[in-house]
């Protein structure tokens, strides 16, 4: 039916807007995002599921875009990086991420925010010891995670003050 | 690192992909979670010429209980048994075994079924199948088969599955009240591959082991149950004495694995260590 | 100046790079494209020893959307990679071709490159690339007896490339006046930086002006500059490197590689922007490895456990070929090894030995955490033999206050090594009423008392920063107030931006908000060193002082407003020599042979903090990479020298879930005497001695003294470890 080399028209709509590209089947949807729709942000350490630099939000949860095929994403709610502050002030976990020192060279942090989005969007009362559990999904060579752990408590506490004056 | 070429299918019905799987199941190959398959397909080590996706077949996508087993659809992901998918020792064992599998964003996308269809040695759910007696339900076009645990995994990466069939289910077994579970597993680093680790399910009456089921994996090159091991406990109270013996036969039983992060002497010693463990787990605060 | 007096040095400020790399807005290497560019693939060896005697492109070539496939036949004239640092005589035979000519060395050595529309076809022609290869039998070990290192076109070229020695006092008579001589064999497995960020580069001619650009530069633009100039026969000012992000580097990214060679020669030659990104699976076989290093040492010791004399043999594996660094680590590792310690009398011979693995280069504490886990290992196997106390025994040995600065009596890196300032007793009496010592071992003993298996162990270390010659700094301020600090250092992840504009904006009393700073452009300044070696704080960061001085100076009486611009230059004969303590409880599960790090503190004086928040981020960083080396991480290789660690399956960084929360307990009582601002570097106090005091703490742990003798201490090598003792 349909040759390897023959591109499949593909949507994917991140951060509220649809790209349409036409892409090989076995393009990764890290690739798609990076190449195709010129989102950057998501990051390629590995390609083999270990370090999470690559790690989206599909239909809200994270998830390793080195695993997914472009064309398995078609039409599913993705989030990036580039898509959790918007143009206007930074999230709360990228402000806490500031404010605590939670990067060094800034590579692994997209992956470990969206791990950080997705987990706390869904369990926004989450306790020490899992989501330590969870961090520990994605690698960080600069700064031992311990100021990623602060970071991601903090916004974790000012999500919930903010929903709680909202 | 980028995957050689294939051709992607999508099918929508269960039909459909057995109609692939029929016509191009020898150099096809089936994704769910695709969380083992698109790193071996990135490295080039698998290169499927096509790849029947399963992600659109929504009637595989379930999981109840029913009739005394657990149904695992082939859709069924990890994530779904954080917590506990059924009551009982069963639910209770599958949501402890589920934290060991990888890490969560891998537990989002990988399924049940495919951890099976993969039969990696160190896959918990493979040793979790192994240990409660599951069956596997294959369907081809010729027709459906249920095969146990026992009879499923061959070798590393090597099962009974035909390549026109897909497992379209997983059945567990649900165990009553009077049993117990246990888990422990040993790897470097947490969410690795376990290098050993133990299942265990004793039916206990008045403290003492009325039917053990013990099983190993991580350690040979599939997961099975220990019957010398279980044979050891059967009979005798709950008591750290009857788990030290049992560890010791597994111990002596097993013919281990050698790589990189284990060679045989250490590999056995490991799986003593996680049978003990597994053992004392499941009567933890039973008061023998 | 405008905003009346403002404090910046000394302060945590946050930092100025973080806002880009939270929103996405980083520009790594693999970020970057150009129009029309092709996609280079290096087809590498599958063998780690054999003669190469043809490679078959044929089919490659064939492949739709290839352009072009090279072997060594296409790059000939290009010359080998030159070394960097530590130039001795007789190195260059080692030195690598980029591509493979007449013999490879290591699974990975590059054959051929092909280039190709896209990344993913780029790969389908790599596995159509055949090479012809006759395989030989592989050296794997340093400690092997030397070999030729390519029998067929190098007779009589000997795979020991050097031995570096280094010496003073009189070791006979040391030996001959010693109370007890104390001997002890020790190793350090063969790990590496590994950053996040794979390398990466994209190179792109421009034919209008004759400039050749790279962007994707990291750690040395402008030396690496030069080089591809000069192998490439281009005037050094038509070619670029150009930073983005980096990341991650901790030595082992930004050298000179072959990979960078090619990506421009192929610009050039193809006329095409030419863009590489390495897999994790190359970086792991082809980017530097480290450490991997043996030590054989004899002390002469009194009754007390003083050093009269200290003679160590060390092998240095240095895998395939010798790259930029020469023998840099080995120099280092004999400069360094007697450490914080008196040692009248000392000699090493370290020899430098090529095998057929991946070839090694600097990581983070290069030839420190392995001489630092050597000599506290002997430390600690001293205060055995003689039945005294760990502690009391480095007392007995540390260099006094009073005898500062201490020449230590060697060279190293070109340098005189004198330590500047220090107080290393107070460094542990600080550490130890911290810890509470003596609670903490009755803590321990008791937990031991009932049947646990924990324990203490420390490690004490000498650092070096700030190496010279020199580094420039030009800042200007426009009409506007707004200041541009152009320095030749290199970012790579460090937060050096944030720290350059706090040295300013103080100098200047200037808000930091209003200075930018650039760094890693060989287009915007002529001269740089780049960053490594712990240097950017202490060097840049006093060039930096120095034009803003120059800078107030000429502004002084200028009206508000005025336009100005000046430039500044820090030099220094002698690097600054911080200092620190590792200290670690580990408790051992005999079940599964496993070691779990229960507290590390890490007490280091920095001299002075630029930004105290910084510091601490590279001290708890660096220590998690220490424990990774200490617990999990190794290059594993067959005895084919077929390497076995090629994933993140199998390469063991921590995660979260290894490590402990890292103290850190940062003092100032040595302000360095050989700069303006008393800064010391950073960037490697956290993981010096972190194998040092794990190892020691196993012992602890196990009670058995002088049982680690090697690391990483795996469960594997842990239960080979027990098991001798059933």
């Amino acid at each position: 039916m349909t040759s390897p080399h023959d591109k499949l028209a593909v949507t994917l709509a991140v951060n509220g807007r649809d790209y349409r590209i036409a892409v090989e089947p076995r393009r990764s949807l890290a690739d798609a995002l990076r190449e195709d729709c010129g989102l950057t942000g998501t990051h390629l350490g590995c390609e083999h599921g270990y370090c999470g630099a690559c790690t989206v939000l599909v239909d809200g949860v994270p998830v390793r875009a080195c695993l997914m095929l472009a064309v398995q994403a078609h039409g599913r709610p993705i989030r990036t990086v580039e898509g959790l502050a918007g143009d206007g002030p930074l999230h709360p976990l990228q402000e806490a991420f500031r404010d605590e020192h939670g990067l060094q060279c800034g590579f692994c942090t997209p992956g470990f925010l969206m791990l950080a989005a997705g987990v706390l969007e869904r369990e926004p009362d989450i306790g020490d010891e899992a989501l330590r559990e969870i961090l520990s999904a994605n690698l960080c060579r600069c700064t031992g995670y311990q100021n990623i752990v602060k970071a991601v408590r903090a916004a974790a506490r000012r999500i919930k003050e903010a929903a709680g004056r909202g | 690192m980028k995957p050689a070429p294939f051709s992607y299918h999508a099918p929508s019905t269960l039909d459909a992909m057995l109609a692939l799987l029929a016509e191009g199941g020898e150099d096809g190959k089936v994704i769910a979670g695709g969380q083992s398959l698109v790193p071996m397909m990135n490295f080039r080590l698998a290169r499927p010429a096509r790849l029947f996706d399963l992600n659109g077949v929504a009637e595989l996508d379930f999981l109840r209980a029913e009739g005394g087993w657990l149904r695992i659809g082939a859709l069924a992901r990890h994530a779904a048994f954080h917590r506990p998918p059924c009551g009982g020792p069963t639910g209770a064992l599958l949501a402890e075994v589920v934290r060991h599998i990888a890490h969560y964003p891998i537990r989002q996308r990988g399924t049940f079924a495919g951890s099976i269809a993969h039969a990696d040695p160190a896959s918990e759910w493979c040793l979790v199948a192994a240990t409660l007696g599951a069956e596997i339900v294959a369907r081809s076009r010729a027709g459906e088969r249920r095969i146990g645990a026992g009879d499923f995994f061959l070798a590393s990466l090597s099962t009974a599955l035909r390549p026109d069939e897909l497992i379209v289910e997983v059945r567990l077994p649900i165990l009553d009240a009077g049993w117990r579970t246990g888990f422990c597993e040993f790897s470097r680093r947490v969410g690795d591959f376990g290098i050993a680790m133990t299942a265990v399910a004793l039916r206990v009456e008045s403290g003492v082991v009325r039917e053990a089921r013990i099983g190993v994996g991580g350690v040979e090159d599939h997961p099975a149950r220990q019957p010398a091991a279980e044979q050891a406990l059967v009979g005798q109270p709950v008591a750290a004495r009857a788990f030290a013996a049992a560890a010791d036969a597994v111990a002596g039983a097993v013919r281990p694995m050698e790589d990189l992060h284990a060679d045989a002497a250490y590999r056995r010693h490991l799986a003593r260590t996680t049978t003990r463990r597994a053992l004392e787990q499941a009567c933890a605060g039973s008061g023998s | 100046m405008a905003d009346g007096p403002t404090r910046y040095i000394g302060m945590p400020h946050k930092r100025l790079e973080d806002r880009t790399l939270l929103t996405g807005g980083g520009r790594f290497a693999a970020d970057l494209s150009a129009p029309g560019q092709l996609h280079m693939r290096v087809v590498r060896s599958p063998v780690a020893f054999g003669r190469l005697r043809s490679v078959d492109v044929r089919e490659a070539r064939r492949l739709p959307g290839v352009v072009a496939v090279w072997t060594f036949a296409d790059v000939e004239r290009i010359p080998p990679i030159q070394i960097r640092l530590t130039k001795i005589g007789g190195l260059e035979p080692y030195q690598q071709t980029v591509l493979a000519r007449d013999y490879v060395r290591y699974v990975g050595d590059p054959v051929a490159a092909v280039f190709a529309e896209d990344p993913y076809v780029a790969e389908d022609a790599a596995e159509l690339v055949f090479p012809e290869i006759e395989e030989l039998p592989a050296c794997i070990s340093a400690t092997e007896p030397p070999r030729e290192f390519m029998p067929e076109t190098l007779p009589g070229v000997s795979s020991e490339a050097a031995c570096v020695t280094k010496a003073y006092g009189d070791l006979d008579a040391a030996f001959a006046a010693a109370h007890e001589v104390v001997e002890l064999e020790v190793a350090v497995g063969r790990h590496t930086g590994v950053p996040l960020e794979t390398r990466g580069a994209l190179a792109e001619f421009d034919p209008a002006k004759g400039t050749l650009t790279m962007r994707g530069a990291a750690k040395v633009p402008h030396y690496n500059r030069g080089q591809v100039a000069r192998m490439l026969d281009m005037p050094d000012e038509m070619v670029h490197l150009i930073q983005g992000h980096v990341g991650g580097g901790f030595g082992v990214r930004g050298e000179l590689y072959p990979e960078d060679v090619l990506v421009c020669h192929a610009a050039l030659r193809l006329k095409r922007p030419v863009k590489w990104v390495e897999d994790r699976q190359e970086h792991l076989m082809a980017a530097n490895h480290s450490r991997d290093q043996s030590y054989r040492l004899r002390a002469a010791v009194d009754a007390r456990g003083f050093i009269l004399g200290l003679q160590a043999e060390v092998f240095s594996d240095q895998g395939g070929y010798v790259r930029t660094h020469g023998v840099t680590v080995p120099d280092l590792s004999a400069a360094m090894l007697p450490g914080p310690y008196l040692v009248p009398a000392y000699r090493a011979d370290v020899h430098v030995r090529l095998t057929n693995k991946t070839p090694a280069g600097t990581y983070r504490a290069p030839g420190r955490y392995e001489s630092t886990f050597a000599r506290e290992r002997l430390l600690d196997a001293i205060a055995h033999a003689l039945g005294r106390d760990p502690v009391e025994v480095r007392r007995v040995n540390l260099i006094p206050r009073d005898r500062m600065p201490f020449d230590r009596g060697v060279d190293t890196l070109g340098t005189r090594v004198v330590y500047d300032s220090g107080d290393y007793a107070l460094l542990l009496d600080k550490l130890l009423a911290y810890l509470d010592y003596d609670r903490l071992k009755q803590a321990l003993a008791a937990r031991r008392a009932a049947g646990e298996h924990v324990g203490f162990g420390l490690g004490y270390f000498v650092e070096k920063s700030g190496l010279g010659p020199a580094d420039k700094a030009v800042i200007s301020i426009d009409a506007e107030g707004m200041v541009e600090v152009v320095t030749g250092a290199a970012s790579i992840g460090q937060g050096i931006e944030t720290a350059m504009a706090q040295i300013c904006a103080e100098v200047l009393e200037v808000p930091i908000e209003r200075i930018r700073v650039v760094h890693g452009r060989t287009d915007r300044i002529d001269y740089g060193m780049g960053a490594f070696a712990s240097r950017v704080t202490v060097m840049t960061g006093c060039a930096v002082k120095a034009a803003a001085e120059a800078l107030l100076e000429k502004l002084a009486g200028a009206q508000v407003g005025t336009p100005a611009s000046a430039e500044g230059w820090f030099r220094a004969d002698h690097m600054t020599y911080p200092y620190g303590i590792h200290a670690a409880v580990v408790r051992v599960d005999p079940g599964t042979c496993a070691v779990h790090v229960e507290r590390f503190v890490v007490a280091y004086d920095i001299g002075r903090a630029v930004n105290p928040m910084l510091v601490e981020g590279q001290i708890v960083g660096g220590a998690v990479q220490g424990i990774g080396g200490a617990l999990f991480e190794e290059f594993v290789y067959d005895a084919n020298g077929q390497p076995l660690v090629t994933t993140f399956g199998d390469y063991l960084m921590p995660t979260l879930a290894e490590v402990p929360p890292v103290e850190a307990l940062v003092t100032e009582d040595a302000p360095a005497t050989q700069n303006p601002l008393g800064v010391k570097g950073a960037g490697e106090a956290g993981i010096n001695g972190a194998g040092a005091a794990i190892a020691a703490a196993v012992d602890d742990a196990l009670g058995r003294p002088g049982a680690v003798t090697r690391l990483p201490v795996t469960p594997i090598r842990l239960h080979r470890l027990l098991g001798e003792r059933d």
